[in-house]
């Protein structure tokens, strides 16, 4: 721990990009990674994951009720039907909310999220705030992302202690019966699919 | 062990803060701190169990004064120290030591998609166990407070549950982040009803869920 407290004070991001900097190029030098490897690293996550792939699974699961009764029952396998698979995705479960039903997902040991399906998580999911709070105040930190859920739903939290990841499956909401699947994932937010939204119907104006 | 990590039920960290529109990452070095710690496992010096303890270890003051990738890259240095990869002096001079050989880094680039996109990291491990519970079995989760890594929150510590559903048989992430060895056991998940965790003035119908190893329960 002397390294930490040696230079864990007021780090500032200048710092802390000169710090990663001096680590990267001794790793490099000691050839234990390899530069493009780290490359290819954050392409991918800049790029190749993010909650359009979660997004592509719900609509998938609002439009075939086949691959929703697949998914409910062995998500793994039916997210893997869409091409999602990998680190912090090997062992899905899929939440379902309902009318009476609200979902909420919460790492309040780390920061475990569904990474295969929507990515790195952002800020406010790692941050203590939302951390303390989901699961001894779901209802009020929703109100704070300005949902306002009635006394009868029954809200369930879920907190991501093991390596089962969650997604939430949102409502489908009203007025989206003639979208079509890709008009569909449009809608899906990323905070739905953790159960901090709902997802809202589609503006006027939109045409299947 | 009983850190600030710990955070579930705590009260005075203040609102939600959604960012709009946020990057991926907030800073380049963000990305390659991310990276770092990716590329570095590859030599399987360690696990996943044992990096989230390498963070955890950070003091508490410090923890919650420090962002996310501030914390990944401080563990990141002791795991890399401890395991030998590196000598805390490299670290303090940016170089290796002097006649140090050059290795040949695990992971590829090519490597990189099966690592990501594809095959990820195995938690389930094919062996016999004898799941101590079924569902619908009322248990405890156990009073206890290890100084070392542990999946079990205080909050839910010694609280009754119901199991439901048996999710197979898991690493148990206490051994394995010591290098104690992975002690396969079946892994649960395990409702709490809200007021039991919380008290009266909680929703009756609300509930808290967590996956919980067989080592953390009692039949109840």
């Amino acid at each position: 721990m002397k390294d930490l407290h040696h230079h864990g004070h007021q780090e500032l991001p200048s710092d802390m990009a000169l710090r990663v900097k001096a680590l990267e190029s001794l790793l490099v030098e000691k050839g234990l990674v390899d530069p493009a490897a780290l490359d290819a690293i954050v392409d991918t996550y800049e790029h190749k994951v993010g909650p359009r792939n979660g997004a592509r699974v719900v609509a998938k699961a609002w439009s075939d009720p086949g691959y929703k009764a697949r998914l409910l029952k062995d998500g793994t396998a039916a997210i893997a039907e869409l091409g999602y698979t990998g680190r912090q995705g090997e062992h899905m479960v899929v939440l379902e909310n309902t009318p009476r039903v609200h979902n909420l997902v919460v790492c309040t040991l780390c920061s475990c999220y569904p990474i295969s399906v929507l990515g790195l998580p952002p800020v406010w999911y790692k941050s203590a705030p939302y951390r303390s709070r989901a699961v001894i105040d779901p209802r009020g930190v929703l109100r704070e992302f300005g949902l306002e859920l009635p006394q009868g739903v029954e809200v369930r939290v879920w907190d991501s202690t093991s390596e089962i990841r969650y997604l939430v499956l949102p409502e489908r909401p009203p007025g989206t019966d003639s979208l079509s699947e890709e008009q569909l994932a449009e809608l899906v937010t990323r905070d739905a699919m953790i159960g901090a939204a709902k997802v809202a119907p589609p503006a006027k104006g939109v045409r299947p | 062990m009983n850190g600030v990590h710990d955070m579930g039920g705590m009260h005075g960290f203040g609102p939600i803060e959604p960012e709009r529109d946020e990057p991926v990452f907030h800073a380049r070095w963000e990305g390659r701190a991310l990276a770092l710690q990716l590329a570095a496992g590859a030599w399987r010096k360690w696990n996943i169990d044992a990096s989230r303890h390498s963070r955890e270890l950070i003091p508490g003051p410090e923890y919650l004064r420090m962002t996310y990738y501030e914390k990944w890259i401080a563990g990141l240095i002791e795991l890399l120290v401890q395991t030998g990869l590196v000598t805390r002096t490299e670290v303090e001079k940016g170089r290796p030591a002097p006649g140090t050989t050059k290795a040949v880094p695990p992971l590829t680039t090519a490597q990189v998609p099966d690592l990501l996109l594809s095959r990820g990291v195995q938690y389930t491990r094919d062996v016999q166990a004898t799941p101590r519970y079924k569902a619908g079995d009322r248990v405890r989760a156990r009073n206890i407070h290890p100084t070392g890594h542990t999946r079990l929150p205080r909050y839910a510590r010694g609280h009754a549950g119901v199991i439901r559903h048996d999710h197979g048989v898991f690493v148990f992430p206490d051994t394995n982040a010591h290098f104690l060895g992975e002690q396969p056991q079946h892994l649960y998940s395990v409702r709490f009803e809200a007021r039991e965790l919380w008290g009266e003035t909680a929703p009756a119908q609300d509930a808290v869920h967590l996956d919980l190893w067989d080592s953390y329960l009692d039949p109840a």
